[in-house]
């Protein structure tokens, strides 16, 4: 720890914080075999709480899906899913969240081998290619409101930027997210305390990719079948 | 990532060395058979290849089935929405490591659950609304249901 360690007597809270601090965040690399061992319950512990908010966040989607799928046909003389959508479009939207979950997978990969390079650089083009997805996304509300079929033309369009929208908010969140990782991995490295940030963006950034197969698979195909 | 249970205001002792005990029970109990696959997270190249091929193929099916209209509706409805099926277990195994072990049986509990109730919100909203649709004065009908 690179800072002074605070005076217990003069600062008790401070060198709680202290404490804390270098039991949470003290490089894997000085610590022994036995600590890897504890680090790995703590991790499997942490992970399942970041898991049950997964499991919660995929009651939101469903009560989304489950709007979308009632009022699809509800147009009110609008234009409906196969006047609009553009399918080469959206194929392109999801080659990039697709790539962007293997190069996430390759970060990870890093970082089981200790390799700070690796993890910051796949972690790099993971948030480009987010950026990317975002970026078409953006254009494609855009074009539609242009076009007049934005969230106020009927139900079906309502329901459409509701569920799809809700989608691009969490990939924003995520993109935020990873420039905070950036901050963490570059202050400490690969630290015990990092490494859950890690997985737990990691499953945040698979299971974003898991919503879209359904997003992709229900609003745009099926609404152009 | 040790934290005391009872913190103590002593930032000069090691809070590792209360550790080693904790660990020796813990060998005893678990032997060196967490290795590898402890929960999410854990991965190889490989994995994550297998993964990303096979999601690659069961996106370009149903796109390419979609684009060029080579079958009709009924039958593209159901295709489209098994291959998404199968691509959403492809990436549960190969991106979030799910699996059988019984380190990740309260990961697994947790997803069966959020299964069930978003197969009831779906199906249930869909069934509830359809024949809410049917049922509808004639008249209130027009423009499919709810528009």
């Amino acid at each position: 720890m690179s800072s002074t360690p605070v005076n217990p007597a003069e600062n008790p809270v401070g060198a709680f914080k202290d404490q804390l601090k270098s039991a949470y965040d003290h490089n894997p690399n000085e610590a022994h075999d036995t600590h890897d061992h504890h680090h790995q319950d703590e991790e499997a512990k942490v992970t399942l709480g970041f898991w049950i908010y997964l499991m919660s966040d995929c009651l939101i989607f469903a009560t989304l899906f489950a709007t979308f799928a009632v009022l699809k046909d509800a147009t009110a003389g609008g234009p409906n899913g196969r006047e609009l959508f553009d399918l080469g479009f959206v194929a392109i939207e999801t080659s990039l969240l697709l790539l962007s979950s293997l190069t996430f997978g390759l970060s990870m990969i890093s970082m089981q081998n200790n390799k700070l390079n690796g993890v910051l650089g796949w972690l790099a083009v993971t948030g480009l290619l987010g950026l990317g997805f975002m970026g078409m996304e953006i254009y494609e509300f855009n074009h539609l409101i242009h076009e007049g079929a934005g969230p106020d033309r009927s139900a079906f369009l309502s329901a459409f930027f509701t569920l799809v929208g809700t989608h691009g908010l969490h990939v924003t969140s995520g993109l935020i997210w990873m420039g905070v990782m950036f901050v963490h991995l570059f202050r400490r490295g690969i630290t015990p305390a990092n490494r859950i940030r890690m997985m737990e963006l990691s499953l945040f950034w698979h299971f974003l990719d898991i919503i879209w197969i359904g997003v992709f698979s229900i609003v745009y195909l099926m609404g152009a079948a | 990532m040790h934290i005391p249970d009872k913190p103590t205001l002593h930032p000069a002792k090691d809070p590792h060395t209360e550790l080693a005990d904790h660990h020796a029970v813990d060998k005893l109990n678990h032997g060196d058979a967490h290795g590898h696959d402890h929960g999410a997270g854990h991965a190889s190249v490989k994995d994550y290849l297998i993964g990303f091929s096979l999601s690659v193929i069961l996106t370009a099916i149903p796109f390419v089935l979609t684009m060029l209209k080579l079958m009709p509706a009924s039958t593209l409805v159901p295709v489209i929405l098994i291959l998404g099926v199968i691509q959403i277990v492809v990436h549960l195994r190969y991106f979030l490591h799910m699996n059988s072990s019984s380190s990740q049986v309260w990961n697994n509990l947790a997803f069966i659950f959020t299964a069930i109730i978003v197969g009831i919100l779906i199906i249930g909203s869909l069934w509830v609304m359809t024949h809410l649709n049917h049922n509808m004065a004639p008249g209130m009908m027009s423009g499919g249901g709810l528009g």
